[in-house]
């Protein structure tokens, strides 16, 4: 991944920041500009809780080469409390365990290094909630 | 508008073709379809292909086949819709003839899969690179999480999902192009190596090279080619949002219905007037969310149907008798091409011992990414 895509995406990354539609308020992540229910272009950031629940999951056994040496590891899609979706890996527990209506925390995490250009590249990791 | 046929139809046999280069392979099915159709020359080229670039370096295919093919100065345009490029392809080929402006056109699709590149992370990027793959998400892994939304809401299982394999590979073992012409049972199927929970191998269509090609005209001038020229009724595509993350509900594949509704609409057709179906079984799972898509059956009974029969060779809708993405092989490009030839041929009445008995009203349904595009075209022979 070139490092400016790197540094263009940090706001999403680190501090989940959605979109949200000024008209009918719909919450996007990552933030867009053009709303996907009402196609509104009027759109006000918004921090994500740190929360969620599993809506559907997976766990993979064949990676891409990037993630080789993390397989098997468990992923999901995570609605938060103000409706956003975002996939994740979640990880801190069997991955077998991760079923939808799973409550998850949202940590910030090294999600994989870049092998390219060698970047560190961080977001957010599911644990389950409370842990 | 005018009317248009398929006129010639040419495929390379799909596998693991490490002697040949994706050149080779496009070659191979554009003169095959030329030379049945016994046409000399081309008006226009349009080659379905994913993902060239990323396999084996190569872009720019349309003059890349239209050169090695040796028709000099023919326009030549790649087609992309990620696994759906060759069915896209295929209806920018029918505009072309339709709207008057060419006659002899050809759809072609090609991948060349296994010339040493990270496949898995090849085909991830048809998904989201930016919400999706960051994270580590794969095909099979999203395609998983569809089959684990679809078991929730309808109670699927992983035994339904295996009889869809079993069919796939009953119908390709009699498929000579086939790359794995041979049967497995409900157990190997259900004891085959994890891929993404719940997925195993045998529930995912296998990485393969392979090409094909079709030959359209008008149809007032297919009999100048064949005696038995194939129509195409309709051509109907849609598209659903790039990342399975945001799709309202992720157990249905939105996208193959609307396309459907499309393409019976032109056809002036419903699901019960289609002999026979192609359809895009990337996973089993898709499979089994495409008989309810397309209307074969009602939503939440797809579970029931390979095991029932109801879509087996001589059921009430066969579906895949090629042996599908599973056992034919799935070279992403040539997918949507390859579906094409084969209703053309049950349509011809050329398919031997995998023939539909009285088929003349064909489906070809692909698609391309996680359910973010489908493209469906309906057949009829004349």
């Amino acid at each position: 991944m070139p490092s400016p895509r790197y540094i263009r995406e940090i706001p999403a990354r680190y501090r989940l920041e959605a979109g949200r539609c000024t008209e009918c308020g719909q919450v996007v992540y990552p933030a867009r500009k053009v709303c996907p229910s009402c196609r509104n272009q009027n759109i006000e950031k918004v921090r994500l809780s740190a929360k969620g629940t599993v809506v559907t999951s997976t766990v993979i056994h064949v990676p891409p080469d990037e993630f080789l040496n993390e397989a098997p590891y468990a992923m999901a899609v995570v609605e938060t409390p103000e409706g956003a979706r975002l996939m994740t890996q979640i990880v801190d527990c069997d991955p077998s365990a991760v079923l939808p209506g799973m409550l998850v925390d949202l940590e910030f995490r090294l999600v994989r290094e870049e092998k390219k250009s060698g970047i560190l590249c961080y977001g957010h990791k599911g644990v389950p909630a409370g842990t | 508008m005018r009317e248009v046929a398929v006129i010639g139809t040419g495929m390379t046999r799909f596998g693991e073709l490490w002697d040949s280069s994706l050149r080779d392979l496009s070659v191979e099915a554009a003169l095959g379809a030329l030379a049945s159709a016994g046409a000399e020359t081309l008006d226009s080229i349009y080659v379905g292909n994913m993902s060239a670039g990323q396999f084996v370096g190569q872009e720019h295919l349309g003059a890349l086949m239209a050169d090695y093919l040796g028709i000099k100065g023919v326009p030549g345009t790649r087609v992309e819709s990620a696994c759906a490029s060759g069915g896209m392809a295929l209806r920018s080929a029918f505009f072309e003839v339709a709207s008057g402006m060419s006659d002899l056109v050809l759809a072609a699709g090609v991948e060349k899969m296994n010339d040493g590149a990270d496949v898995t992370g090849v085909l991830a990027t048809a998904s989201d690179q930016e919400v999706e793959v960051y994270y580590g998400a794969t095909f099979p892994g999203l395609y998983a999480m569809i089959a684990r939304a679809h078991m929730e809401k309808y109670g699927t299982t992983v035994e339904d999902m295996s009889w869809v394999s079993v069919k796939a590979h009953r119908n390709g073992a009699k498929n000579p192009n086939a790359q794995f012409r041979r049967l497995v049972s409900l157990e190997d199927v259900m004891t085959s190596t994890m891929v993404a929970e719940p997925l195993r191998m045998l529930h995912c269509s296998p990485v393969t090279d392979g090409a094909a090609a079709v030959l359209l005209c008008p149809l007032d001038r297919a009999k100048e080619f064949t005696d038995r020229p194939v129509k195409i009724l309709a051509s109907g595509a849609a598209s659903s949002t790039l990342s399975l993350t945001h799709r309202k509900d992720m157990a249905d594949l939105d996208v193959v219905e609307l396309s459907a509704e499309r393409a019976y609409k032109m056809a002036g057709l419903t699901p019960g007037d289609i002999h026979l179906a192609e359809v895009h079984d990337c996973f089993a799972i898709a499979e089994i969310c495409c008989y309810e898509a397309l209307g074969f059956v009602e939503r939440g009974k797809g579970k029931d149907a390979a095991r029932d029969g109801v879509t087996d060779l001589g059921g009430k809708i066969p579906v895949n008798i090629s042996g599908g993405l599973k056992s034919k092989g799935h070279p992403v490009g040539a997918t949507g091409i390859a579906q094409a030839v084969t209703i053309v041929e049950q349509l011809r009445g050329e398919a031997g011992e995998s023939q539909v008995e009285g088929a003349r009203i064909g489906l070809a349904q692909n698609m391309g990414g996680s359910g973010a595009s489908s493209v469906i075209h309906i057949f009829q022979g004349v």
